[in-house]
């Protein structure tokens, strides 16, 4: 009898995790390849619309980042409910469009100072008017070239849900 | 000697400090959207210039009110159907002797626009309207006109002007001394002088 009795005491063997590990690189790998790092902090809600006229944007150097929008739920004591502008990392005035724009085209090699393209990032749930004043900044700046950053999708679906 | 294999490495903690790597990647990074419509802003107008005059039947006017209800030419108009009605107007052709359009298909109405290079869209938004509603309709005027260029485009080259384009932009930098690639951009520049972008934004203002 007792050539039996080993087998009957065994506990059910350790579930192997040795491809947990290889399963957390893949994610890791993918989020790697497919992100990348945060530019600026928004302090805004940034919820793009979407397009589908959409073009790629330009080389990422050559890019200056305007986001408009409202400020999101813990600056909103300070900022107010209605629409901000966002330059870099912090919430300014329509003033300071100019100065900025400037500022980011002199920081670029000279010979694509010309090519500079501004990405106005905007909540789609945000009013023009906003948009329309730093535009207006941006005639004055001489940064003419913009884009309507957009996500690639079909434009009626902004009408409807809003 | 007696051989005794190597002992196992414990890999228990590899999961752990995989973990600890993605969540610092899923908190640092975003995946960011890198397309929008592009938009050329006009330069500033210098003072005491008369800005000129413009014949009222080669206007196409877009208005959004504040409560994002479109005003197409004075007729109520649903977003949808906007770019079909600018179509339309550009493709209209409605001139004579030197402003005819031979290459306009459309129903050559004399109360409507004479060619395409004269017609422009002029965009008026109130400042209360959303963005989401501008983009729209930014996009659907900007559909009119793709798809009138891609229609030229495949009567003349076989081709739609999108593709086209899409090849111009992703032709690789080292090869652009060939004549294949001066030939495209020859062609895409005669398209687009065909069917010109005048798309005007009126100064801001409060409507």
């Amino acid at each position: 009898m007792s050539k039996f009795k080993k087998q009957k005491s065994g506990d059910l063997p350790a579930i192997s995790t040795a491809s947990l590990p290889d399963i957390v690189f893949m994610l890791l790998f993918f989020f790697m390849v497919a992100t990348v790092m945060r530019e600026d902090e928004l302090q805004i809600e940034n919820n793009l619309p979407l397009a589908n006229q959409v073009e790629k944007l330009a080389a990422k150097n050559k890019l200056v980042y305007i986001y408009i929008g409202k400020p999101s739920a813990q600056y909103q004591a300070r900022y107010g409910t209605n629409d901000v502008i966002q330059l870099g990392d912090k919430i300014s005035t329509v003033s300071e469009v100019q100065t900025y724009v400037n500022t980011r085209r002199n920081d670029m090699p000279e010979d694509i100072q010309d090519e500079m393209m501004v990405s106005l990032k905007v909540d789609r749930n945000s009013k023009v008017g906003q948009l329309t004043d730093v535009k207006q900044e941006l005639r004055d700046a001489m940064a003419l070239k913009i884009n309507y950053t957009a996500k690639q999708g079909d434009p009626m679906r902004n009408v409807r849900n809003r | 000697m007696a051989r005794r294999s190597a002992p196992e490495v414990n890999a228990g903690s590899m999961a752990d400090i995989a973990f600890l790597l993605l969540i610092f990647f899923l908190v640092t990074t975003t995946i960011e959207v890198d397309s929008g419509i592009p938009s050329k802003l006009p330069p500033p107008l210098p003072d005491n210039v008369e800005p000129p005059k413009i014949k009222q039947k080669n206007i196409f006017q877009v208005l959004v009110n504040q409560n994002n209800q479109l005003l197409v030419e004075d007729d109520v108009m649903e977003v949808k159907d906007l770019t079909e009605a600018a179509v339309a107007f550009l493709d209209n052709g409605g001139g004579e002797g030197r402003d005819a359009c031979a290459y306009c298909q459309g129903d050559r109405d004399p109360e409507s626009s004479d060619n395409p290079k004269k017609a422009v869209i002029s965009l008026v938004n109130d400042r209360q309207a959303t963005y989401a509603m501008y983009t729209t309709v930014f996009n659907e005027l900007v559909k009119a006109y793709t798809t009138l260029r891609n229609r030229e485009s495949s009567r003349r080259y076989n081709e739609t002007y999108e593709s086209m384009y899409m090849r111009y932009k992703e032709w690789p930098e080292t090869e652009k001394e060939t004549p294949e690639y001066e030939k495209l951009q020859e062609q895409i520049d005669e398209i687009q002088e065909l069917y010109p972008r005048n798309l005007s934004e009126a100064e801001p203002q409060n409507i």
